[in-house]
């Protein structure tokens, strides 16, 4: 079936239509990881955006789904250049295919993805649709488009209640903000017994459970709407108990404590991203999925500093709170997908909470 | 860290002669590393044995020695230089073994020089088993279980303990030399004797066989601070148990998962910090298919072929970056040169599929077993480019220049089922078609998987064309269907053929239907920032990114593609000289080529690089977009050459000698003419296109005849014929391949083979110099020792000599180079070849002359004249310096390759000796071409009859030096005839002891065998030298190349050689 994917400047691209052919509209972001799309697919960061992966050749080996960051797929469409037709891997258990259809994803396969790229690159990021209908009218569409915002996400992609991963080690309380399953298994790793909490849920009761450390995941959307959130994430700040925050939750710690953040022209989306650590000098490959940052100029050095920076642009990459337990990175250390070099950090956490002690 | 301000001067040690397994990839990366030094400031000594390089010129190096690669050489060369460090990582194998046994021997630190980049501790970590080993041990990297020994019944010992099949891997070889797998104790013990032999330290590693196991590389980079990134990786379609040189490698990996990539990305990392790498490293792996089971096989602790590649994959320039670490710069301060925004502290994020193939040498190689294993046995490799496997893999086969252009191209059509389990069992060069023809019969996945363990991902991509071949044949050729053949890449010509329409037709019917090739950026970082300095490549079906407009004058330089006997890294050398030359006249350059291993496909040698197949149709996709003022084809070697007539219809100017004068030149009815005309006399002879047309050619003329077909290089095909016998057997060999042009059967004259390049301005001619050949006519002049200035030929011949070449060089109406070859019999100068084009001998005549003859070429061809250059026309005087350039031979790596020399080329390199006295320049070059004797001063001498009183001038001269001969029966005869005490020695299907006990026994220095021309050649002859070379004895197949290596023997008295810096020699006019 023929798919179209209709850009808000009223760029058209020509393909077919993969997985669910229902019409969506949805914010196009771009990611250059060479592998990983399941885990792509399952980070509950992506949700109300639509993902086009650079790569051009995707469902190699197709669908292991122990590998699945969460419980489904979140991204609103998949937008690729061509689909493996047969997947070669031996925990393989499903094509894409078949994991797109059965999760109601819709998506466009076979068109100019690098060109799609380019675009975005150029103009910034920008919504789109993507529709099997032939007879679509731009005239409608254009302005649907343009007027398109992605909302509050963090709210449907929490989980609903607390649940807990038991560990004889250290108790920490996550606050699941979108949370890739790999934090808590990094934590679990460490002998951590990791507490989920939802976004929704209170500093006090947080702190009721009296954890040894408070970990502030990843998570979707403009960290400017999580005005709740921030408020409850200020309270955390206060309690002296030790923090670690990443992407979404390192930008919510950051905006409670008075700094801003800003959008990017079209965000880092990959697993090839350098980091400085500015205490050491040294550069990690970084795996990263953010559209916002931190603005690393206006900030109160008595309240943070910077910790990390990216490489190629200069952005800030993470914080350090200036007199507390507490540290903030824009990017992923829990991996999956991308570069696992920057694991260290939750051992550093791990230590943190034990010097606390 | 900023740069260490102590580093000044700094020696980088080159790779010495191409052989099997070190190509011309190092010339590419010590070429980037030079300039990339030179770029700081620093000054730099170059050393290396090989004069086609384009690291030995005095552009890329402030002093430049062409000298012989031993350790006593570079002892020597750093007193004289005095440079404070060594960088020994960027030139391959060779210069890395030289820089060690150097720090070994404690004089780097008598001398207070430093080795930079990488380590000696770190080298002997990765290169020594034992360390290796154990250092993996010590950070839990998984190695296959294997030991080390040093005598066979060690080995023997320790595979009775793993099982067979096991593997086998000398210390300290080049492309895995003397390697393989071993199923039972005689192969064991074969390969065993043979591969203790040829390691340096002596030792061989015997490891559990994890063949099957699919093969994972990971080209990482580390900094002196400490970080760590992964430029690529890449995967091998042939599971473990090819040489990846061997291999048809795809990048980025393509069956892997996000946990297997990272997992061995990270272990990859682990190793190079481990073992304190500072530069660049290959790490390879093998995964098991079936479990996330891995072993590391080995890691290279400096820039390779792989490194090439990776680079040219990824737009990442490794040698570039490794060399600025070697300074002390870390990652994160080196700018990515193609985003001119990025840091080199970035890992490299394709949007494409990369996929090599190797050029392995079976066509010139017949008698050559084609199995691949674990030796490298590939003389070169392509690179193509594309948006999926199916198309790169396309791009791939017809870059190869073997004629195939699908997988229809060998046809294994005529097997059945069983036949074709048979054949699909045997792991050789043709395995893809032998797949393809699986999958044309309807054998399964599962089968085809379970013979020859190629991913099954891998076998639908082959499916996938295979099953475009049958819609092709079967459907109506819409444009739907049109489109998608072209988006998998297919040659309108191959569709032509099996949609049964003319090519042409197709052509029209893409046209009208805008299907037409676009351009890809590589960019390193899938299309995230904009590039500043990017190359191309094709695809159809997507938006053309490649902007043609600049206002400047465009030429199109076309590349030599994949190295080859015949056509190797000196034409790469002659392209990039002529695309700076044209830079510097203010002209826009673009090249086509896919080699990844030369400098000319390096992002910023050309304004544009396309990485394409060097076919009609892809050079024209390009003509269509870029409309080029002109191309010039006399530098690209006979694949440039190749191309003349299609430029010229699709109207781009041949800029240079016209196209109706090479063709005048390979024509032999319209050479004839000329010839006649300019009153230049050549050997009789005549154009054929059947075997019995031939034999009467060939009896009218008088045996011996020379049979060869025309428009070749390197003389493939071409034979000495003795009889009718002979004529038969080399006709059905050329017409093998359909012949587009006549035979040719010509006299053969025993004679002094003289050569002579030489520049034409249309009026006047200039001639750099005149080489000799020390072999007589018969032997290519590719495999034939040359000396400048020629020595035996007198003041009068060398003028008839420039005559010649002014009136044929007038009469081609050559603009730009020639390259004649003569034959100079009895005070008679005869023209056997002339090649209106750049030839072998260009790199190396430029540099020992001091005439920049590319440069100079490239300007006439511009209009400019010889005389308003500054020079003064004609013969120039000759040079202070004599240049000897021998042949080097890679037959130790290709089984049942014949080893006798003849009119077709076998060589694979070469190296120079230069001196201000002939001895001591055939010294150096015997010296730089690994020939070290007298080793045991045993020697056999078996020459046949014509040779045999010749013979013993030679033999008495060897025996003078204290060598035992051992002779054949009527060889020996003769020999003690003439008062020499030869040993008679039993061949070989006598009883012991005989000759091949002898030279297993491993005290024989050189074998001289002489075989007698012709088809009856005895098979026992061809085994004697098999044996020798397989058992690492020097074989000579002439007795002009055994009375130099007597001369030069003779003179080995010489100590102190005297080193000469090329870049000091002056042109003289």
């Amino acid at each position: 079936m023929k798919a179209f994917l209709i850009l808000e400047d009223g760029t058209v691209f020509k393909g077919r239509s993969i997985g669910s052919s229902r019409e969506v509209i949805s914010e196009i972001v771009f990611n250059t990881s060479m592998t990983g799309y399941l885990e792509v697919l399952t980070d509950p960061s992506y949700a109300g955006q639509a993902v086009v992966m650079t790569y051009p050749l995707i469902g190699n080996y197709g669908i292991c789904y122990e590998d699945m960051e969460s419980d489904r797929p979140w991204p609103d469409a998949f937008i690729v250049r061509e689909l493996s037709r047969q997947p070669s891997n031996f925990r393989s258990e499903d094509t894409i295919q078949n994991f797109l259809l059965k999760y109601d994803i819709p998506g466009i396969a076979g068109i100019d993805t690098r060109a799609l790229t380019k675009i975005l690159r150029e103009k910034g990021t920008m919504n789109g649709c993507i529709t099997t209908d032939e007879n679509y009218s731009l005239t409608e569409l254009l302005p649907c488009l343009r007027s398109y915002t992605t909302g509050k996400v963090v709210e449907k992609v929490t989980c609903k209640a607390p649940y807990v991963l038991p560990g004889a080690g250290k108790k920490v309380a996550l606050l699941d903000l979108g949370a890739k399953r790999n934090i808590a298994r990094s934590l679990n790793q460490r002998g951590c017994q990791v507490t989920v909490y939802p976004a929704g849920t209170s500093a006090e009761e947080i702190l009721l459970g009296r954890p040894d450390g408070i970990m502030l995941s990843n998570g979707p959307g403009d960290p400017k709407e999580c005005t709740d959130i921030i408020r409850e994430i200020g309270k955390l700040y206060d309690s002296d108990v030790p923090i670690f925050a990443i992407c979404l939750g390192h930008q919510l710690m950051a905006l409670a404590k008075g700094a801003d953040t800003y959008k990017m022209k079209y965000g880092h989306r990959g697993g090839n991203h350098p980091v400085r650590d500015l205490s050491t000098g040294r550069v990690y490959i970084s795996s990263q999925n953010h559209g916002y940052v931190v603005d690393a100029e206006r900030l109160d050095p008595s309240v943070a500093v910077p910790a990390f920076e990216n490489v190629n642009d200069g952005t800030n990459e993470g914080l350090s709170y200036t007199g507390k337990k507490i540290f903030t990175v824009q990017f992923h250390p829990e991996a999956c997908p991308g570069p696992q070099d920057s694991g260290y950090l939750f051992d550093r956490f791990i230590k943190m909470m034990e010097v606390d002690q | 860290m900023p740069k260490n301000p102590d580093i000044k001067k700094v020696l980088v040690i080159g790779s010495g002669p191409i052989v099997i397994g070190q190509a011309a990839e190092f010339d590419y990366a010590g070429t980037q590393a030079c300039r990339s030094l030179k770029e700081e400031g620093v000054e730099v000594v170059l050393l290396n044995s090989n004069p086609a390089t384009i690291m030995t010129d005095k552009d890329i190096a402030d002093k430049v020695y062409i000298e012989p690669l031993t350790v006593e050489v570079v002892e020597q060369l750093i007193l004289k230089e005095k440079p404070d460090s060594v960088l020994p990582t960027l030139g391959g194998q060779a210069g890395l073994n030289l820089a060690m046994e150097l720090d070994e021997r404690g004089f780097l630190k008598e001398n207070q020089v430093r080795l930079i980049g990488t380590t000696s501790e770190t080298i002997k970590k990765a290169e020594d088993r034992l360390e290796f080993k154990s250092t993996m041990e010590k950070i839990g990297e998984p190695v296959a279980p294997s030991k080390v020994v040093e005598n066979v019944e060690e080995g023997v010992e320790f595979t009775k303990r793993i099982g067979y099949p096991v593997v086998l891997r000398p210390a300290y070889t080049l492309g895995g030399s003397g390697g393989g797998i071993a199923h039972n104790h005689e192969e064991l013990v074969e390969i065993l004797e043979n591969g203790l032999r040829l390691s340096r330290v002596g030792q061989v590693l015997v490891e559990r066989c994890i063949a099957g196991w699919k093969e994972i590389e990971y080209e990482v980079m580390r900094d002196g601070a400490g970080n760590v990134i992964t430029v690529c990786n890449m995967e091998n379609i042939d599971p473990v148990g090819v040489h990846t040189g061997d291999s048809i490698v795809v990048a980025p990996s393509q069956t892997l998962g996000d946990k297997e990539y990272q997992m061995l990305r990270t272990s990859a990392l682990n190793i190079i910090t481990e073992l304190k790498i500072t530069g660049g490293c290959n790490v390879q792996f093998a995964l098991k298919p079936d479990s996330f089971e891995y072993c590391v096989i080995e890691v290279n602790p400096r820039v390779s072929r792989s490194s090439a590649l990776a680079s040219k994959a990824t737009g990442y320039p490794i040698a570039k970056v490794a060399a600025k670490i070697a300074l002390g710069y870390t990652l994160d301060e080196i700018k990515n040169a193609i985003t001119g925004k990025t840091y080199a502290s970035f890992e490299p994020m394709l949007d494409y599929c990369v996929v090599k193939m190797p050029r392995l040498p079976f066509d010139k190689f017949i008698s050559a077993s084609r199995k691949l294993t674990t030796q490298m046995k590939a003389t070169g490799e392509v690179m193509s480019i594309s948006h999926s496997f199916e198309g790169g893999l396309m791009k791939a086969i017809r870059s190869l220049e073997q004629h195939v252009d699908s997988l229809l191209s060998y046809d294994f059509s005529g097997l059945n089922e069983e036949e074709l389990y048979h054949q699909l069992a045997r792991v050789d060069d043709r395995r893809i078609w032998v797949i393809a023809e699986a999958l044309r019969k309807g054998i399964s996945y599962e089968k085809i998987h379970e013979i020859t363990k190629i991913d099954p991902w891998f076998i639908d991509k082959l499916a996938i064309l295979v099953e475009m071949e049958k819609a092709l044949k079967t459907q109506e050729l819409t444009p739907e269907l049109l489109a998608e053949a072209k988006r998998l890449e297919f040659p309108d010509s191959v569709i032509g053929r099996l949609a049964g329409r003319a090519e042409e037709e197709v052509k029209k019917l893409r046209y009208k239907n805008g299907i037409t090739a676009a351009y890809k950026m590589v960019d390193t970082c899938a299309a995230e920032f904009e590039a500043a300095t990017p190359y191309y490549y094709s695809v159809f079906g997507s938006e053309n990114e490649a902007v043609s407009e600049t206002g400047r004058k465009k030429v199109l330089v076309l590349g030599s593609g994949p190295i080859r006997i015949g056509q190797g890294i000196e034409f790469d050398f002659c392209s990039v000289h002529c695309t700076w030359a044209f830079a510097k006249e203010g002209f826009e350059t673009i090249i086509i080529n896919n080699n990844p291993e030369t400098v000319s496909t390096d992002f910023d040698i050309a304004d544009k690089l396309y990485f394409e197949p060097l076919t009609p149709e892809d050079v024209e996709n390009v003509v269509r977009l870029e409309k080029p003022d002109g191309a010039v084809v006399q530098f690209g070697g006979q694949t440039a050459i190749k191309l003349t007539e299609a430029l010229m219809k699709m109207g781009v100017p041949i800029l240079g000698t016209s196209a109706e004068n090479v063709n005048a030149a390979e024509d032999r009815e319209l050479f004839d003419k000329i010839l006649e005309e300019c009153s230049i006399p050549r050997p009789a002879g005549d154009t054929v296109y059947t075997a019995e047309e031939a034999k009467k050619v060939a009896n009218r003329l008088g045996y011996p005849v020379l049979v060869r077909p025309s428009y070749v290089l390197g003389g493939q095909g071409m034979q000495i014929a003795i009889n009718d016998q002979d004529v038969d057997e080399f006709i059905g060999i050329i017409n093998r391949i359909a012949q587009e042009h006549p035979i040719l059967v010509d006299k053969y004259l025993m004679g002094k083979e003289i050569e002579v390049d030489a520049v034409c301005d249309g009026e006047d001619i200039l001639i750099p110099g005149i080489m000799e050949h020390i072999e007589r006519a018969g032997i290519h002049s590719g495999d034939s020792i040359s000396v400048y200035p020629a020595q035996s030929i007198s003041k009068k011949i060398k003028r008839v000599i420039e005559e010649y070449t002014k009136r044929l060089a007038r009469s081609l109406h050559v603009i730009g180079l020639i390259n004649i070859q003569f034959i100079v019999s009895n005070d008679e100068v005869y023209v056997i070849e002339v090649n209106p084009r750049s030839s072998r001998t260009v790199p190396y005549i430029s540099k020992v002359t001091g005439i920049p003859i590319v440069p100079l070429a490239t300007q006439v061809i511009l209009g400019k004249k010889i005389r308003e250059l500054g020079y003064t026309p004609g013969l120039q005087p000759e040079a202070d310096y004599f240049a000897v350039k021998m042949p080097v031979f890679s037959f130790e790596k290709i089984r049942g390759a014949d080893v006798s020399l003849g009119p077709e080329m076998k060589s694979t390199g070469e190296c120079l000796g230069i001196a201000k006295s002939f001895d001591e320049a055939l010294y150096k070059a015997f010296l730089g071409a690994g020939i070290r004797l007298p080793k045991h001063k045993n020697m056999i001498i078996t020459v046949k009859d014509s040779d045999k009183l010749e013979a013993v001038d030679i033999a008495r001269r060897f025996e003078a030096i204290g060598y035992r001969i051992f002779a054949t029966r009527s060889t020996a005869k003769v020999l003690r005839e003439h008062g020499v005490n030869a040993m008679r020695i039993n061949k070989i299907e006598s009883e012991s002891p005989n000759l091949m006990d002898l030279i297993l026994g491993h005290e024989i220095d050189l074998v001289i065998d002489t075989p007698s021309p012709g088809v009856g050649h005895s098979k026992d002859g061809f085994l004697i030298r098999r044996c020798a070379i397989e058992t690492g004895v020097n074989v000579l197949t002439s007795l002009d190349t055994a009375t130099a290596l007597i001369t030069s023997l003779e003179n080995n008295h010489i100590q102190n050689l005297t080193l000469i810096d090329i870049a000091q020699i002056a042109s003289r006019s």
